[in-house]
């Protein structure tokens, strides 16, 4: 098992009081695997990301455990996770403009960067120019300063640069949203490649985009308000979803073919509750049409044929096909 | 009807403005009550420019706006305040569309303070309220609170509302949704068509294909600043004739349907020369325009 999680807790430090951005969650991913992460906005999905490899000067660490490959990932200590950032844990941000120092041609960059590692950037430089020819970039954009290059070119160069040391995970935080379509095409399957050559052993794939992570992603793992919602193979995400909000999100997507005036689809009403002081039980209830007595209770993670769910009704009767219309208004 | 005559627009950069950028090249298209046109492109194609133009936030370099007729180039003062009474824009950001040192109904009051001086305060709050919840909002929800307080989608839908009070009949629609998620994305979309369905016509400017094939009555294909393919939604999108047009859907993710492993390769960026002309417009059938070459 590459990556496992256990009961992670992760608040933000806020002058209202902790905002339980990631309270308690639990999974893992195997060798090998691309694991989507997907949820609304403000849904813990980025911190969950931003955890693995280092918290911010808001965030606090509060419980749990992180095992890479065997071996503790000293998350809470930000001097000791140096040993692990860049060799064992990377990360690609969403903006990658942002991730390249503009005073530097981009080859200049990357030495300075190994440097900084204790990696000798000569032995690296064949490797690295291999690489850069393998997503489509010429090794001559080394020479060139990051304005030079386009949005999915820079995104392309980042995501070498944060693989030439072979992690063991990549952390790739909406990497594909600020691109145009065909764009985005390309970055993704070379998200794809990346894991196929070896160059990464598994990844967490994190977007809003349920559409993009259904062509690269093995499994997806759906999070709501903090808290894990599902987590299936990809197919059955999509096709079989079995937790309410998953189920109301994926038949909200309006896919080339849908027309309004064909087939008018609805969105999921309400809004996520506040992480301030979130509501007991389950987070989902208030917007569920299918919440009941027993959703005050905080909904046991099932865990059955490879696929999980926190939901009492969608453990109970996990064939339920019927599709979902959200409350009214 | 509002009508785009052959326009065009070149940006001045660089420094003292000596180099040329074109974005917008050779454009015409009309847009009619009731009918919701998209302008699906890629960045750079020049779709912001064609919306900032009709809003006249920005003036063509060639060609003509016309607004029932009128050139809306020469319109000035009280004349252009009575455009903006029936034509609004509502643009991408919804955070930075509002002043945040402000609570975010002050968009009402400076309405009310520039264009409605003379109705009087209890009926202005009526018309608020009856704005609100034809965008569907709850008046308590929504008004006395900052810009944070509020999620995106209500923000998106009180800028709306803002253009309503001004009983518009045309909607500049910049990528109006791209910021919100999904699950009050559809919402929004929605609401849009509730308003076509009540005569207003509306711009639907976007990069996201299945948004603009979901909601419009026609469709118009951009790159480079050139119309590349333009006609009835159902035809663009079923029939596609333009290669370009072919491999924007080919790229698009579907939910039920995987890519095809075969094009890895990302698009070259090419760049038209300067002095380049857009290529004619020829009919391919009833109601659809596919750039020839």
């Amino acid at each position: 098992m590459a990556l496992h999680v256990e009961d992670l807790r992760v608040y933000y430090r806020t002058l209202a009081g902790d905002v339980k951005a990631l309270d308690g969650v639990t999974f893992e991913v195997a060798d090998g695997e691309i694991m989507g992460l997907a949820g609304e906005s403000g849904c813990g999905k980025s911190t969950l990301g931003k955890s693995l490899i280092r918290l911010d000067g808001r965030m606090r660490y509060v419980s749990g455990h992180t095992v890479l490959d065997g071996e503790e990932l000293p998350i809470w200590d930000d001097a000791a996770m140096n040993a692990f950032r860049f060799r064992r844990v990377s990360i690609v941000p969403q903006y990658a403009m942002s991730a390249l120092n503009p005073t530097r041609r981009i080859g200049r960059m990357i030495h300075e960067l190994l440097r900084s590692r204790g990696v000798d950037p000569h032995r690296a430089q064949p490797e690295l120019e291999r690489r850069l020819e393998l997503v489509g970039l010429d090794p001559g954009v080394l020479g060139l300063y990051p304005i030079e290059l386009s949005g999915g070119m820079k995104q392309r160069v980042v995501m070498v640069i944060s693989t030439l040391l072979d992690p063991s995970l990549l952390i790739a935080d909406e990497i594909t949203s600020a691109l145009d379509v065909s764009t985005q095409k390309a970055v993704a399957q070379t998200l794809v490649e990346i894991r196929d050559r070896g160059f990464v052993k598994s990844m967490i794939f994190i977007t809003h985009d349920l559409a993009v992570l259904y062509q690269v992603a093995d499994t997806i793992l759906v999070m709501y308000a903090g808290k894990l919602a599902e987590k299936a193979p990809a197919d059955e995400i999509v096709a079989n979803p079995r937790h309410p909000y998953t189920r109301l999100l994926v038949s909200s997507l309006p896919e080339v073919g849908v027309r309004y005036a064909e087939k008018e689809l609805t969105g999921i009403p309400g809004r996520p509750p506040s992480l301030l002081d979130p509501p007991s039980g389950c987070r989902f209830r208030h917007r569920c049409p299918l919440a009941t007595a027993q959703c005050e209770q905080e909904p046991p993670w099932v865990e059955e044929d490879g696929r999980g769910v926190a939901c009492w009704e969608a453990s109970k009767a996990p064939t339920a096909t019927e599709p979902l219309v959200g409350n009214a208004r | 009807m509002l009508r785009l005559d052959h326009v065009s627009k070149t940006y001045r950069t660089g420094s003292l403005g000596r180099g040329r950028l074109t974005a917008v090249r050779d454009v015409s298209l009309e847009l009619r009550p009731g009918e919701v046109l998209s302008v699906i492109g890629e960045s750079g194609s020049g779709k912001s420019t064609i919306g900032r133009m009709i809003l006249r936030l920005l003036l063509p370099t060639a060609g003509s706006i016309t607004y029932d007729e009128t050139d809306i180039g020469a319109l000035h003062r009280g004349a252009l305040k009575d455009y903006y009474r029936n034509v609004q824009g509502v643009f991408q950001d919804p955070f930075s569309s509002y002043n945040p040192i402000f609570k975010a109904d002050r968009i009402f009051s400076i309405l009310h303070a520039e264009f409605f001086p003379r109705v009087d305060a209890d009926e202005w709050r009526q018309r608020v309220h009856e704005a609100l919840e034809s965008v569907g909002l709850n008046p308590r929800d929504c008004l006395h609170k900052f810009p944070h307080q509020l999620s995106g989608g209500q923000l998106q839908r009180l800028l709306i509302a803002r253009a309503l009070l001004l009983d518009i009949r045309y909607l500049v629609a910049d990528e109006i949704i791209s910021m919100l998620d999904a699950s009050t994305r559809i919402d929004v979309l929605n609401l849009l068509a509730d308003l076509k369905a009540r005569g207003l016509g509306i711009l639907f400017i976007t990069h996201d294909l299945s948004l603009g094939n979901y909601i419009s009555d026609t469709t118009l294909i951009l790159r480079h600043g050139c119309i590349v393919e333009m006609g009835a939604t159902e035809k663009v999108f079923g029939n596609p004739r333009h290669p370009y047009t072919q491999d924007l859907l080919a790229s698009v993710p579907l939910l039920h349907e995987k890519w095809r492993r075969d094009s890895a390769k990302a698009p070259t960026v090419t760049r038209l020369p300067e002095q380049a002309e857009a290529p004619p417009l020829v009919h391919v059938e009833d109601d659809h325009l596919v750039a020839a070459g």
